[in-house]
């Protein structure tokens, strides 16, 4: 069968051409391809692997920044409390104060009344000391010379004297 | 479905016209012809003549034959003919160039060589005892050069498409051929071959798009057979064969020696069977091709002989539907023998490189 019989010229120019080919196409298509296909390749996946990263960053972030805000929340709320303690505190401090102040001076004015009372009624001891002695010495002067009058007078000193 | 069907009808219908309506004219051009022909043979010689047919007497057996074997020059149509040059190598006389259109005589005769139409074509000299090496420029070999610088032309050009526009999209046919090459990359040489399958990378690129040109080629009017062509396919498959054992490791050949888990009394029997499976990788690679090629070819021309057979004006549509239909299937054919040639070589590579060799062989 001649279709089953390989012509030697045909096989020499087809090592020929196919070597050729595949040496020429190596050097000037396959590799810049090749090379051109992994770049690409490559900067896709760093490209993924970039979207990836910044999308776990954003959601730290988010994190972060959730927390922060919940932190100044509770800053704020710490600061109002404190502060309403604080005016609170310092209310009750003023009244507080403001009662001792009152005591101190009504018991101030209590002493000094006590005082002023103690003296006057001293001053008076000693007016009334006086003048019971002026009138005593008045009546004696008068009584002494009558004998009945004596008496009576003695009488009455001794019912004064019991009733002091 | 039906949508589909009467969608296609009207371009089937077209497409029929189309392809009837010059078959046609060429029938009856073919008719027209006869009569030379008949001159022609009356003067020449009948046997030697590779249109030898009458209207009475078309073998349509020669006629396949005629279109699938080699040729020293390139008919396109009947009668338009491209001649070739002839390269003949002899030690008496050393190299002899001169085309082909020079054996265009009564006995086909020049320069002491005489071409030969028998069951293919050759050029032997007429003095027997010299020995006469034919280094021939062919139809398949202008065929081939054809397709070698088509590949060329394509594949440079989309080398440069990649180098300037770097880190860009691919536009236009880059990506078309995009598509074909990480399909070969991806799919046929990276799981097959492993992980050192960079170094296999050009080789599989080039045969695949060399396959497939070829095999498209081939099935233009007036082109020539080129994988269909035992010569060509038995070269590629060498060229497999020589890198798979270039590259084997030990494990491939302690393979060959010592199968694993074949029991020591059963060995006279298996390494004679590996030595066969050695060499049935590469046959099988070079008849498979060579079969699918040729045997679409005759199909075809198969189907265009039956209207000379017929003689009949209103076979030629159906005919030619057909034809069509047989066409559309040849295409589907020229991508999927690419696509195995070059994954079945991938595989053998794979098989004779990979570390542990484990009982994952085609025997």
């Amino acid at each position: 069968m001649a279709l089953l019989t390989p012509a030697l010229g045909l096989i020499f120019w087809m090592l020929v051409v196919f070597l050729l080919l595949v040496f020429i196409l190596r050097a000037y298509a396959w590799k810049p391809i090749i090379n051109g296909l992994n770049d690409r390749e490559k900067e896709i996946q760093s490209a993924l692997d970039l979207a990836v990263e910044t999308r776990a960053e954003m959601a730290k972030l988010q994190a972060n920044n959730e927390k922060l805000v919940a932190e100044a929340n509770a800053a704020r709320d710490r600061i109002i409390r404190e502060a309403k303690e604080a005016a609170d505190r310092m209310i009750a401090d003023a009244k507080e104060a403001a009662a001792t102040a009152g005591q101190r001076e009504i018991e101030n004015a209590r002493e000094t009344i006590r005082n002023e009372q103690q003296a006057a009624i001293a001053t008076m001891r000693k007016e009334v000391a006086t003048l019971s002695l002026q009138i005593a010495e008045k009546v004696l002067h008068r009584e002494l010379s009558d004998k009945a009058s004596q008496e009576k007078l003695i009488a009455d000193l001794a019912a004064t004297a019991n009733l002091n | 479905m039906s949508t589909s069907i009467r969608r296609f009808l009207p371009v089937l219908f077209t497409a029929i016209c189309l392809i009837a309506s010059p078959l046609r004219s060429f029938a009856q051009d073919h008719s027209a012809d006869i009569p030379v022909t008949e001159n022609v043979d009356d003067t020449g010689d009948l046997d030697e003549h590779r249109l030898a047919e009458t209207e009475e007497e078309f073998n349509i057996g020669e006629m396949i034959m005629h279109h699938i074997a080699d040729s020293h020059e390139w008919e396109f149509a009947h009668g338009v003919v491209l001649p070739l040059p002839v390269i003949l190598y002899s030690p008496d006389r050393g190299l002899e160039v001169f085309m082909s259109s020079k054996f265009h005589n009564e006995g086909h005769e020049y320069n002491g060589y005489h071409l030969i139409h028998g069951d293919t074509e050759a050029i032997v000299p007429v003095d027997e005892s010299r020995t006469v090496y034919d280094l021939s420029i062919t139809k398949n070999v202008a065929s081939m050069i054809l397709s070698a610088i088509i590949l060329m032309l394509i594949f440079i050009s989309v080398a440069k498409a990649y180098q300037n526009r770097q880190g860009k999209a691919p536009r236009g046919f880059q990506s078309a051929m995009e598509v074909l090459i990480l399909f070969i990359r991806d799919e046929v040489v990276k799981p097959n071959i492993g992980p050192n399958y960079q170094k296999y990378l050009p080789y599989m690129l080039t045969l695949f798009f060399f396959i497939l040109v070829n095999n498209l080629l081939g099935l233009l009017p007036g082109a020539a057979n080129v994988t269909g062509n035992i010569a060509i396919t038995m070269t590629l498959a060498v060229i497999t064969f020589i890198i798979v054992h270039i590259n084997s490791n030990k494990h491939y050949w302690a393979h060959l020696v010592k199968p694993t888990g074949v029991p020591i009394a059963l060995l006279p029997i298996m390494i004679p069977v590996e030595i066969v499976g050695v060499f049935m990788k590469p046959f099988s690679l070079m008849i498979r091709l060579f079969a699918n090629m040729t045997a679409g070819h005759i199909i075809l021309l198969s189907l265009f002989g039956l209207i000379f057979i017929f003689k009949s004006l209103v076979i030629a549509p159906v005919i030619s539907a057909f034809a069509l239909f047989m066409n559309f299937i040849e295409i589907m054919v020229a991508f999927i023998q690419a696509f195995i040639f070059t994954l079945l070589s991938s595989m053998y590579i794979g098989s004779a490189i990979e570390d542990n060799h484990e009982a994952d062989h085609g025997h």
